[in-house]
């Protein structure tokens, strides 16, 4: 290659490198400004709020917004809520999902491929769908407006068992093997053997359920309308019903509904990125 | 003797396989199978308040073709998948490539695309709402900057339902670009080596070597945000106000369900609305399945 063409070549590469990075810094302030906006407006008072000409910076950083949110709605009970449901949500999705994962994928019994194709049935169809006879059953139990109404229908998951199902069936046959020679049962193998191994399943399914019970809206919605039994979902859109004109308070309730997740995203950055990426894979 | 061993460890792995299932298939039986039937079964009845139905045959499905605001919303449905599959997908793409290459700031990039997938919808479009607040929200006076002129974004016919594409779309871009990304990882760095050695330009190695190559990762999110937008209902329930003069220009078909469902109690025909969804998602995914053939490559 001649003196001139690598110049060309090093000035061409120079030219990307700085499109790439105007593309992206242009797409990461279009991500980050709205919520630095939601922020700036949470301190602000309702006057300073809704001045114009807008101004950016709070005139006066008050923080009654969030004192007084609790006054407003109750707060720290969906607050609570919402942390008790995704935990259990969790929690079931993965030991249930597991259970019958392992066996889909590790057991031969009669029935078997059918019973798994059922299972898979239940992704085909949209949510709306079930939604109204499963109200009149919790209905029928006795259960709306109770804790136990926002999670039970959430336990039992088919994307989860399909999930936990192609871990399982990606081990190797020689791990059960040793297993039953060293007179070790499927529940041997199960608990001590395959759950260790099939862990970064298990995380991949226990994010994506906690982002979906955090972010559930339409099911607490229809369930619980007393509001301290509402979920963080329910009640901020009970919140921005009620005090509609009160940017504020709606932003700081906002702001602290996505804390927990953005901190746990922060803390357990890699396996967030990596459990949502395997999901694409397998 | 080993005959019995062999009958004996049948049956043991038959009691686990179906002990282990069993929870599951309860709650499945409960919560899914049942409802399944008994939507279809209510779709042919008059469902009013305090559950007292009558049979109703096919009145529900005859009022469902006869009634323009539904089949609005099915317009709006579309509109909505035209709008933000297509530009979620794409844009993820892009980001996923340009991540993809070793530069500086990589990771700071992909955490902060990133965000918005871990924070919570609601909040997300409450957020929105505020910064396209007619009266005082930022963006009209962002645009007056640039000499445009203020709209109320959200109460507005074609711009609300615009809007609310536009913040789908900025929601989703970053989930699907995480998935493509790690699609891309899997591509052997052999192929972009080679490309680079014969002179090939970022543009060309794009589309000569990740496009037909992630094939299969593209399909997957393809799949996934036409089947959640064919739902979408929350960015439209937290950003439409009740009383907006967009609400019928922006309303999804599951929207529209859950109004009728259960806002104005009306089960039977909110169960049709639903059977109908069902059969579209169907009709749309099966479509999904055989095109896949013509264009994914799975080796």
């Amino acid at each position: 290659m001649s003196h001139t063409m690598i110049q060309n070549r090093k000035k061409k590469i120079g030219v990307w490198k700085i499109v790439v990075y105007t593309i992206l810094i242009a797409g990461g302030i279009l991500t980050l400004a709205p919520f630095l906006w939601m922020l700036l407006t949470s301190f602000k008072t309702q006057v300073d709020a809704v001045a114009i000409p807008p101004t950016i910076l709070p005139k006066r950083w008050v923080v009654d917004t969030y004192t007084t949110l609790k006054d407003k709605i109750p707060f720290a009970k969906m607050y609570w809520n919402t942390v008790l449901t995704s935990f259990i949500t969790v929690a079931g999705q993965l030991l249930l999902c597991s259970l019958a994962g392992y066996a889909f994928g590790r057991i031969k019994f009669p029935g078997r491929n059918f019973l798994f194709v059922l299972c898979l049935s239940v992704l085909m169809v949209p949510t709306s769908f079930y939604i109204l006879p499963q109200y009149i059953i919790i209905k029928n139990l006795n259960l709306l407006n109770t804790i136990h109404a926002i999670y039970l229908p959430c336990l039992f998951s088919a994307f989860g068992t399909f999930l936990m199902r192609q871990f399982f069936m990606s081990l190797p046959k020689e791990l059960e093997e040793a297993a039953r020679i060293d007179g070790c049962g499927h529940g041997g193998i199960f608990l001590r053997i395959m759950l260790p191994l099939v862990k970064p399943g298990l995380v991949s399914l226990g994010i994506l359920t906690l982002r979906f019970s955090w972010n559930n809206l339409m099911w607490p919605l229809i369930v619980n309308t007393s509001t301290t039994k509402m979920t963080l979902t329910a009640g901020l859109s009970y919140l921005q019903g009620q005090y509609l004109a009160d940017y504020p308070s709606i932003m700081a309730g906002a702001v602290l509904s996505i804390i927990p997740l953005i901190v746990l995203f922060a803390v357990f950055q890699k396996q967030f990125i990596e459990g949502i990426a395997l999901t694409g894979i397998k | 003797m080993r005959k019995k061993g062999h009958n004996t460890q049948k049956r043991k792995d038959m009691a686990w396989g179906y002990g282990m299932i069993l929870p599951l298939f309860l709650g499945l039986a409960v919560f899914y199978f049942y409802p399944v039937v008994k939507v279809i079964y209510d779709s042919f009845f008059n469902v009013g308040a305090f559950d007292k139905r009558t049979f109703a045959g096919l009145e529900n499905y005859k009022n469902m073709i006869a009634d323009a605001a539904m089949w609005k919303s099915l317009g709006n449905t579309f509109l909505y998948v035209a709008l933000i599959v297509p530009f979620t997908v794409i844009l993820a793409l892009i980001l996923a490539e340009l991540l993809n290459q070793k530069m500086k700031g990589r990771d700071v990039f992909r955490v902060i695309y990133f965000i918005p997938t871990v924070t919570m919808t609601v909040a997300i479009a409450m957020m929105w709402r505020w910064i396209f607040n007619g009266d005082f929200g930022i963006l009209n006076h962002i645009v007056g900057w640039f000499g445009g002129s203020s709209h109320y974004w959200l109460s507005e016919k074609p711009i609300a339902l615009i809007c609310v594409g536009v913040v789908s779309v900025w929601m989703g871009v970053g989930l699907n670009m995480i998935i493509l990304l790690a699609g891309i990882q899997g591509i052997s760095a052999s192929y972009y080596e080679a490309a680079k050695i014969d002179g090939a330009s970022p543009v060309r190695r794009f589309f000569s070597i990740t496009v037909p190559l992630i094939t299969p990762s593209l399909f997957f999110v393809l799949t996934t945000t036409l089947i959640s937008t064919l739902q979408i209902f929350d960015v439209i329930y937290m950003m439409i106000a009740p009383k907006s003069t967009a609400l019928v220009d922006t309303q999804s078909v599951v929207m529209y369900f859950f109004r009728n469902a259960f806002e104005y109690s009306k089960k039977g025909y909110a169960s049709a609305i639903a059977v109908l969804l069902f059969v579209i998602i169907m009709a749309i995914t099966a479509l999904q399945m055989k095109l896949q053939r013509k264009w994914v490559n799975y080796d």
